[in-house]
């Protein structure tokens, strides 16, 4: 597999490593929102939205969006919103 | 049909004509007492001891491809009883139990056999964490043989003590652990479920889960509706989609673990390794391939085939740890959906639904828990109480946070499990 | 049988081998299967389960049969394919799976009891009586099992993996793959051709043909020759692609030097590549399959395509007298050659009503080859026509049943072959693989002319793709010749008709698949083993496939289809794994000190990545224990020294570098004054928690973090997480620097003399007091000096720029040394800090809570902070939890052990009694006893108490009390003195 880095470019799956499915963090104290964020996950088949990290790269934590069922990217970005 | 080599002898003997299927093909009746979603080794497992342990034969196993097509088909067949939490202590002690007189059981060889695992460790941290584990399998009644590092020199000539980067200290042995022919455990289960009267339904999707009131009544399939009192997915691999039309979201997320076989080779490794600080795993199957794997490819997929680096890491770890297999070849390599769960160990559960039930999250243990789990769901199915060894694999311990079970320590990322 | 001319071989080269101890010769050119085929060789191995004897099958990688091992001693190579291994002088190769000899192997006997030994008997018996199994049973079958034997030695040969990146890569080196080379190159794109095979050309070097007006040959070599011109063509000879895997990554392997003899010096044996393409053509050719029939296992028996290469590549004749059988047009070429070459062909067979030839051969239209006869290897055949039957002598069947597109690669990322019912095979399913072309007779284009069109325009697709401009490559003339082909998979009858000729899986055993209900196709090849043969049933699945079909009275499209998972090709494990060999497997990180400690004979332990010292023995010193006692001692009466630079080392800047501190930290940062040092607890988000260590405020905005060695990298993970993810509006970076200080403890009563001395500044308590930090200047290099301690002691940790580590260690042990103390190893620390109650990750495993280590008082309310929700979870605020407790040794057994159980004394040690665990422990040469950390039910109320610790595995059991986790100086009024 290769993602390609907004710093960085095309690079292979071995810079980088899966770092979860792309959700909000709520606030407040623990509860079904909190329960949902740390544990409950949709797990598509299909397109997912997920954070990777360009750990062997820019350090950078990406948002990437990845069809499950064949791999294909279909969406980087920085997970800050940040331009490259 | 009974099987023996007698029965071998005979039909050897008359051309071979008397065999008849291992299973029957009926059409899906319109209703069952149970429908178990799932015709891999849990469901055909949970099948079978439904009708032999509870007497329950209106039931419907409905597997949306080929019977034990899911991970029981598609695993590196190790059987083992080697957890430290309560919880998978006493779990999988039961079901290794089973697992001894499984054949006998079934009226099937299965082929188990306690080959022994042994785990290494490289560190005085590693050996007081296998200690630990070591200890808290014979609190548990099962076998634990600590082992240093002339024990290990002793079963295990060929490592690498001298070279390897992260030095043998010594291992923990556990006799007990093993093998089997893992499509055999799940045609056996099939055999003793459809002769008992169970309705194995191949081809056959669920396309839906029917709630009325807050109670499961039936499900709809690529064969038509089907009713049913209670209904179990059993679709590790699959959970979430399947969960999913009955509006639950679960604690899983589905990675891809790989596995190898090479070509066949006279008779090398006798026991199951595993590199403490490698993942690598390693046994040789009856017919002389060596069986192994490695890590999880950690992205989540549904694409039953991993990448290049695990590949290569594995391999890299089979080199330094045992050398001398480099001659041998990689013939085949696969991948396998993994139901991850936040503490790695498994689900077997009533769901928020009457009537419906769950039996998933086995990660990368679900081979080994073939019999227990079917034992287990089938108790919960048959009287609606857990099983004594199975009553702390609760959906909600997430939730609560109440008998967590994470052996390896690595918190609630799916991934790192 | 050598004939008199033609071949590739090299005449003027003979080369002298042995098999199975005979010497033989062959010639430059030749495979080990034609060198053996040349000398007349027919049974080179042994079938799987019947021990049948089997000879030559094919002319490629898709060979079955004639699996051998070469080399001896730790260079033994099992299961070589003698088809595919190039002959080189001093070639020993030997037979497998037989005793005593190829030619009369003892466990032929099994072919007797074929009846017995049907596909899945072992499923039906070996169960009783219970114990056999293991005992007898599964130990014959074991021997009886597997084909070639590892030397059980270290591999000795050399390995290697490379990358490389291209525009396209072509993937074979036929007319197609060498077509789209050349269209591909000459419109400028980065090429890589790859083919298996030493000599490119694939079929064009086993066919009499033309190309553009010269000899498919000839004009395969100037094409070959024009691409090696060209800088922007990369020829990989030898070389397999193995596997596709996401984003056009290709996995190839290369045979760099398998073609030599050993001694091969420097050079590894293989390269394992990761090709990375833009584009990709498959030109990988097709692959033919027999047909099944009585004996069709027999040597003698081989594919058509092979006995024209052997014959036309090798100037070998498998036979003397040579039937055909086939059921489409190509197998009339074999027929053809053979005339050609002056073989005897005995009859050409087809079984198409109607077929019709030129060729001057005893004919037989609409008839099939019924059986075989002979024990040993063909020696006679019976046909099968309208009329009846015929015996004819022939000692070779060349067999055709069609050919089957080579989709391996296009079933690796799942794509499904799709049935093609005109051609009786299996295609790539479109756009099976993204960005990957199938061409030629990859895509079911099975003639010359048609495979150089289809490369052509495969490469045209491709050079659009890449944004090029096709230039205007003129494409040669060549043989357009029909393939019309009516479907045969097996020939009815009796007896045994192979399919899977390795694994011995006939026609009866799919049959009898069938009726024990293993009718998906999936059933059928686990139940009977068919395909699971080192060849992957290449020749053999596809007639298996439609055998099942024909027995469960189906189509093939609906019975399922073939499917290949990689690799293509077996890949030797030493390949992929190359360069992990011994230290290659991790990368080695090593202290600045780490020569002086190897100096002052330091044993180093691994520490995840890291070297650490372990002790640093003296003289008279015998064990560790004494080493480490001492340097105990040493710690708590004068002074020690330790480097601490594997801990991980994090800096943080930024105007909101304070409130990213108190989110990640349990506790409050923002408070901390700078010049000043506090202790920090992090959790997961899952509310346990994941690490610990000091943070100390160099400046307003400017913070630097140390982590435990074994966290480093997960901590600097989640760190850049919080900040790019969480909290990406906040002011705030980050940088590991770890590697860039290196960080030395100076701990010991006497540790403020000897800086106080070495720095020439006062460091007194009232001007640098517990837990101040603050700059500092050695030899005029600026550093950071910090008082804290992780011994109990008065203690500091300097930190210098890593390039003078090493003096700032051996100045540092000078010094102490001078004051009666030294450098003390990781045994040591150890001690040190259990004899403090400190945490190390063997209390800190992942499974506990602030609350669980007694330091829910770090857990700041008022302020937000990771993992402050879930902590709340009622599990994990449990009254009844285990809690860090110490314990020490009041029986006669003074022995307390990592990892074993605590039980109430009159308990009997089982899971349901178990209250907890010891997780570290270690001798007190300050206490004079054995002590231990542990976690315990409801410990922190069971202070005074006495427990069992239990220890099954070592068979301990000793008597302790339940302490507080603080055994040394609980006041604290050391470190602060």
């Amino acid at each position: 597999m290769r993602l390609t880095c907004p710093n960085c470019g095309a690079r292979d799956l071995r810079e980088f490593t899966y770092q979860g499915a792309a959700l909000n963090r709520p606030e407040g104290d623990w509860g079904e929102s909190w329960d949902a964020y740390v544990h409950l996950r949709d797990n598509p088949a299909g397109p997912s939205q997920e954070y990777w990290y360009h750990g062997l790269g820019c350090a950078a934590f990406l948002r990437v969006e990845r069809d499950t069922r064949t791999h294909d990217i279909l969406l980087v970005a920085l997970a800050s919103g940040g331009a490259a | 049909m009974r099987f023996s080599g007698l029965r071998v002898l005979k039909e050897g003997l008359t051309g071979n004509k008397g065999w008849g299927p291992h299973w029957r093909d009926p059409a899906p009746k319109p209703a069952y007492d149970i429908v178990i979603i799932g015709g891999g080794g849990h469901g055909l497992a949970t099948a079978f001891y439904l009708a032999k342990e509870h007497g329950l034969r209106n039931v419907a196993v409905l597997e949306k491809g080929y019977l034990g097509g899911g991970n029981v088909g598609r695993n590196t067949t190790i059987v083992r009883a080697n957890y430290y939490l309560p919880g998978n202590s006493e779990f999988y002690s039961h079901s290794l139990k089973l697992w001894e007189g499984l054949e006998q059981e079934l009226n099937y060889n299965v082929m188990h056999s306690q080959r022994g695992v042994l785990n290494l460790f490289h560190s005085d941290g590693q050996r007081d964490a296998f200690v630990r584990r070591g200890n808290a399998m014979i609190n548990q009644g099962d076998d634990a043989e600590l082992l240093d590092r002339e024990g290990v020199r002793k079963h295990l000539p060929y490592l690498d003590f001298d070279q390897a980067r992260f030095p043998i200290y010594g291992g923990l042995l556990h006799w007990r652990g093993g093998t089997a022919r893992h499509d055999a455990v799940a045609w056996g289960y099939a055999r003793g479920a459809s002769e008992r009267g169970v309705d194995l339904i191949q081809n056959c999707e669920v396309t839906g889960i029917d709630i009325e009131n807050g109670h499961v009544t039936g499900v709809q399939t690529s064969r038509g509706a089907i009713r049913a009192r209670k209904v179990a997915i059993v679709t590790a691999g699959r959970s979430g989609q399947v969960a999913a039309m009955a509006g639950i979201r679960l604690p899983i997320e589905s990675h891809i673990l790989q596995a190898f076989v090479t070509e066949g080779l006279k008779p090398v490794i006798d026991n199951v390794v595993s590199f403490g600080m490698g993942h690598f795993y390693i046994s040789q199957s009856d017919k002389g391939g060596l069986v192994f794997g490695g890590d999880l490819d950690f992205y989540p997929s549904y694409a039953q085939r991993g990448n290049l680096p695990t590949q290569e890491h594995v391999m890299e770890a089979a080199m330094t740890l045992m050398p001398m297999i480099g001659k041998a070849r990689v013939l085949r390599s696969w991948g396998g959906i993994m139901d991850m769960t936040p503490d790695g160990s498994p689900i077997i559960d009533r769901s928020d639904i009457g009537g419906l039930y769950l039996d998933c999250g086995w990660c990368y243990g679900g081979f080994k828990a073939v019999p227990g789990s079917g034992f287990a769901l089938a108790h919960l199915l048959a009287t609606d109480r857990p099983h004594d060894s199975a009553a702390k694999l609760r959906l909600n311990r997430f939730r609560d946070g109440v008998g967590l079970m994470d052996e390896e320590g690595t918190g609630a990322q799916h991934n790192l499990h | 049988m050598r004939l008199s001319s033609g071949g590739l071989i090299d005449r003027t080269q003979p080369i002298g081998f042995q098999f199975d101890g005979h010497d033989y010769a062959g010639f430059q050119g030749d495979t080990l299967a034609s060198a053996l085929l040349a000398n007349g060789v027919r049974t080179v191995a042994r079938s799987f389960k019947y021990h049948r004897p089997r000879g030559i099958f094919s002319a490629g990688s898709e060979e079955p049969n004639a699996l051998v091992t070469l080399g001896t001693g730790a260079q033994t190579e099992p299961n070589v394919r003698a088809t595919t291994q190039e002959l080189f002088a001093g070639l020993q190769a030997r037979a497998q799976n037989c005793w005593p000899s190829v030619d009369w192997d003892v466990m032929q006997v099994n072919d007797l009891l074929a009846d017995f030994l049907g596909a899945g008997f072992y499923y039906k018996t070996f169960m009783w009586p219970k114990k056999a199994w293991e005992a007898v049973y599964e130990p014959l079958i074991r021997r009886a099992a597997g084909i070639g034997k590892l030397s059980g030695a270290d591999d000795p040969d050399l390995n290697e993996k490379a990358f490389a990146h291209c525009d396209l890569l072509v993937i074979g080196a036929g007319p197609t793959g060498l077509m789209a080379a050349l269209v591909a190159a000459e419109a400028g794109a980065d090429v890589i051709l790859c083919d298996e095979d030493a000599t490119l050309g694939g079929r064009l070097n086993a066919e009499v043909e033309e190309i553009g007006g010269q000899s498919a040959r000839d004009w395969a070599a100037a094409t070959l020759a024009r691409l090696s011109d060209m800088a922007n063509v990369r020829i990989m000879t030898r070389t397999t692609v193995t596997g596709v895997y996401d984003q056009g990554t290709f996995g190839a392997l290369e045979r760099v030097c398998r073609h030599l003899p050993p001694g091969r010096g420097k050079r590894p044996v293989d390269c394992f590549w990761r090709i990375v393409a833009k584009q990709a053509v498959l030109a990988a050719g097709a692959i033919e399959r027999p047909v099944a029939f009585r004996n069709n296992d027999r040597p003698g028996v081989m594919l058509a395509g092979a006995v024209r290469s052997y014959v036309n590549r090798y100037a070998v004749s498998p036979g003397r007298a040579v039937t055909v059988f086939g059921n489409n047009d190509n197998a009339h070429r074999t027929a053809r050659d053979l005339l050609a070459a002056g073989v005897h062909v005995a009859a050409l067979v087809d079984a198409r009503e109607g077929a019709k030839t030129d060729l001057a051969v005893p004919f037989y239209p609409g008839a099939v080859v019924e059986r075989v006869f002979g024990a040993n290897g063909v020696e006679a055949v019976s046909i099968r026509t309208a009329k009846g039957r015929e015996r004819l002598h022939s000692d070779c069947v060349a067999v055709s049943g069609g050919w089957n597109p080579s989709v391996h690669l296009t079933c690796h990322l799942n794509g499904r072959p799709v049935w093609d019912a005109g051609l009786a095979a299996f295609l790539p399913a479109p756009g099976a693989v993204p960005n990957l072309i199938p061409a030629g007779a990859a895509a079911g284009v099975f003639s010359t002319a048609g495979c150089l069109a289809s490369g052509a325009e495969a490469a045209g697709k491709a050079l659009l793709a890449l944004g090029l401009n096709a230039a205007n490559t003129t494409i040669p003339q060549a043989e357009d010749g029909t393939y019309d082909i009516t479907p045969l998979w097996q020939v009815p009858g009796r007896g045994r008709a192979w399919l899977d000729l390795h694994n011995d899986v006939t026609v009866k055993d799919v049959r009898g698949a069938a009726v024990e209900n293993f009718r998906s196709v999936e059933h059928m090849k686990r139940y009977t083993t068919q395909g699971m043969a080192p060849d992957q049933g290449k020749t053999s699945n596809m007639g298996a496939l439609a055998v099942l079909a024909d027995v469960t009275g189906r189509e093939v499209p609906q019975t399922g289809t073939t499917t290949y998972r990689p690799p293509f090709v077996p890949v030797p494990i030493a390949a992929l794994g190359a360069g992990g060999r011994g230290m290659g497997f991790a990368p080695r990180r090593l202290t600045t000190s780490h020569d002086v400690s190897l100096s002052m004979n330091a044993p180093m332990i691994e520490a995840g990545l890291w070297y650490r010292s372990s002790y640093f023995p003296r003289q008279g010193e015998a064990t560790w224990r004494q080493s480490c006692d001492r340097e105990v001692a040493m710690v708590r009466n004068a002074v020690g020294i330790c480097d601490v630079s594997t801990l991980g080392k994090i800096d943080i800047q930024g105007a909101d570098a304070a409130r990213f501190l108190d989110f990640v930290y349990t506790n409050t940062f923002s408070t901390l004054k700078p010049g000043r040092v506090r202790y920090g607890l992090m959790l997961r988000e899952d509310g346990f928690v994941m690490d610990d260590g000091t943070t100390a405020r160099l400046g307003p905005q400017h913070y630097v973090m140390t982590t435990t060695t074994a966290a480093a990298g997960l901590v600097m993970m989640h760190l850049e997480f919080v900040a790019q993810v969480l909290k990406p509006d906040w002011d705030v970076r980050l940088i590991s620097v770890t590697e860039q200080w290196a960080q030395v403890a100076v701990a010991g009563p006497k540790s403020r003399a000897l800086l106080q001395d070495l720095l020439g500044q006062d460091l007194s308590n009232d001007v640098f007091p517990v837990m101040a930090c603050g700059p500092v200047t050695l030899a005029g290099v600026e550093g950071r000096l910090f008082r804290i301690s992780f011994s109990g002691e008065l203690a500091y940790e300097i930190a210098m720029p890593a390039r003078y580590g090493e003096s700032l260690f051996r100045l540092l042990v000078a010094r102490a040394e001078a004051l009666g103390g030294g450098a003390y190893g990781l045994e040591a620390l150890n001690i040190l800090r259990l004899e403090k109650g400190l945490l190390t990750h063997a209390e800190l495993d992942g499974r506990t809570t602030a609350q669980d280590l007694g330091l829910e008082r770090m857990m700041a309310p008022g302020k937000d902070f990771i993992g402050k929700a879930a902590a709340s979870r009622p599990g994990l605020v449990a009254e009844d939890r285990a809690r860090l407790i110490a314990l020490k040794p009041v029986g006669p057994v003074k022995q307390i052990t990592a990892g074993a159980f605590l039980f109430e004394q009159d308990a009997e040690p089982v899971r349901t009694n178990a209250q907890g665990h010891v997780t570290s422990a270690g001798f007190s040469p300050t206490l004079g006893h054995t002590i231990g950390l542990a976690f315990l039910q409801n410990g922190a109320d069971r202070v005074g108490e006495r427990v069992h610790m239990v220890d099954h595995l070592r068979q301990i059991t000793t008597l302790c009390e339940v302490c507080e986790p603080v055994f040394f100086d609980p006041e604290g009024g050391r470190t602060r003195g």
